[in-house]
């Protein structure tokens, strides 16, 4: 079968943008991407939109003109940017579509996010008590694997330097100054070992990607990204997840538990044909600093533990052996959840098209990997190849 | 004195944590769900710290009902070996003393330990000579 490709790309800055609703991001991306792509917006056949908390994303054909096109609403927690492109993905691979959008955009108050009990079928007591906070359960998940495979506070420190860092040079990001290990170990704690540099926060944004079926990218004469593996996946049993009043005991205990990463991850591989160490640069779920750390494992780039090494040794970084976060990831770009998904992708498009600028992954990078996981334990992974 | 919420422990001395039993399964869960598919299950009080965090700051009302003080508290997962992993407080131990693998035992404490008739809350702390 012939592959998807990706035609078109548009971003609106990540961060805080007062004065400008999450849908009207959106639009701006939208029409870059239409701009990118070198179409209007009466050529896109259908459209697959992601949201979590910033109104209908079908809305905004009002503003993009009433074509009468398609367009699905999808909400699926921290994946609903990777499920509106794995459908958009399915649209044309089913050959009922030559070309559509992929849209995420989000707009989230200041602060922690606020979930409520009712609305992950928990009893209100579990809220009442405190423990309706995300914050701990990243935490205590790093805190069992620093404990179970010696992995330092230090490396900890390490990867969100470098999410700044590479923050700093991608126009996009909303961190753009770097933060030295030393400023970012000793910051206030938010929830240990976490200070406040090591989560990201929620925010604002839009990401929008053209999808077009092979045939119909040779015709646009864009650069072919092959958008070779979509997979979007929930959690196996014994998984530990977000929100988890309790946890089953296992026979063995003395590794990490499974995940939906680990199901996502593998599938995706087995699609595109290829394996982790054919992977050119990478952009993994980093909500808090240790996610990055854990995501390394449970994408199958490294060995449990082989982190602490890797990040001494600057593998991670954007000239090193994997590259990981070369636009500062949600650390630097913060989480606006139906946006970040699709961000990741971005990125890698720009990367493969070797328009990274300063950021730019040396040696013309060939294929690229994206990785999102969300509550209550989904995961959705991309491959790209140019 | 009384519980948060209905069924989560007995009123026995001392308390005991009531998990629920899948009938089918046999997996054992906590909070015990209200569903005719589990069964209640009464829950060693003696466990080991499995992981933890410290929460730092106060979590926002709703749905916190503690007091407007705050003071970092210990958010515990313990492992009661053969059973449930289950999530609660630490208590009576400092921050820094907090060890993955302690031995811990069930003492639900106030969540407001300023008010007279404030609710009890699930929590453990260290067990024995490590306390």
């Amino acid at each position: 079968m012939s592959d998807v490709c990706i035609v078109g790309i548009g971003i609106h800055p990540f961060g805080r943008t007062d004065g400008m609703s999450g849908v009207e991001q959106g639009v701006i991306a939208v029409r870059q991407a239409l701009a990118d792509a070198g179409i209007g917006w009466p050529q896109v056949q259908f459209a697959y939109g992601s949201s979590d908390a910033a109104g209908n994303p079908d809305t905004m054909i009002d503003r993009l003109g009433l074509t009468g096109v398609q367009f699905i609403n999808v909400r699926n927690g921290c994946a609903a940017g990777g499920s509106a492109l794995f459908s958009a993905q399915m649209a044309i691979k089913s050959g009922e579509f030559d070309i559509g959008l992929a849209v995420g955009f989000d707009k989230h108050p200041r602060g922690a996010f606020n979930a409520l009990p009712s609305e992950y079928n928990l009893p209100d007591w579990y809220g009442e008590v405190g423990q309706m906070v995300t914050t701990q359960f990243f935490a205590a998940k790093i805190m069992r694997y620093m404990h179970l495979f010696g992995i330092s506070r230090e490396t900890l420190g390490r990867v969100a330097e470098k999410a700044f860092r590479n923050g700093s040079r991608a126009p996009h990001a909303w961190r753009r100054q770097p933060v030295s290990i030393e400023e970012i170990l000793e910051a206030p704690m938010i929830s240990d070992p976490y200070s406040k540099y090591m989560f990201c926060s929620p925010g604002e944004g839009g990401v929008a990607l053209i999808l077009a079926s092979e045939k119909k990218a040779r015709e646009l004469g864009k650069p072919l990204i092959r958008l070779k593996a979509a997979t979007m996946r929930t959690r196996p049993p014994h998984s530990f997840e977000v929100f988890a009043p309790s946890v089953d005991v296992v026979e063995d205990d003395s590794g990490p538990r499974p995940t939906a990463s680990q199901i996502a991850s593998a599938d995706a591989f087995r699609l595109a044909g290829i394996g982790p160490g054919d992977i050119a640069v990478a952009q993994l779920q980093d909500t808090e600093a240790g996610a990055e750390i854990m995501h390394m494992a449970e994408n199958g780039f490294c060995a449990n533990g082989d982190q602490e090494q890797w990040l001494a040794e600057g593998r991670t970084e954007i000239d090193g052996a994997l590259p990981v976060n070369t636009d500062g990831g949600c650390l630097a770009c913060g989480e606006p959840i139906g946006a970040s998904g699709l961000r990741q992708v971005y990125e890698n498009a720009v990367q493969l098209r070797g328009d990274g600028g300063d950021r730019q992954v040396p040696g013309n990078p060939k294929t690229a990997y994206s990785h999102v996981y969300g509550a209550p334990g989904v995961s959705a992974v991309t491959i790209l190849e140019r | 004195m009384h519980a948060i919420a209905d069924g989560l422990f007995t009123d026995e001395t001392p308390p005991r944590l009531i998990g629920g039993r899948d009938r089918a399964t046999g997996r054992i869960v906590f909070p015990c769900p209200d569903s005719a598919d589990y069964e209640a299950v009464l829950l060693s009080s003696d466990g080991t710290l499995w992981s933890y965090t410290v929460q730092r700051f106060r979590p926002k009302t709703p749905p916190y009902a503690g007091p407007e003080a705050f003071a970092p508290w210990v958010v515990a997962y313990v492992e009661l070996p053969g059973q449930v992993i289950v999530e609660a407080r630490l208590v009576d131990v400092a921050l820094e003393d907090v060890r993955i693998g302690m031995p811990v035992r069930f003492k639900p404490v106030p969540l407001d330990p300023g008010a007279a008739d404030s609710a009890v809350i699930p929590a453990y702390a260290p067990a024995g000579d490590t306390a």
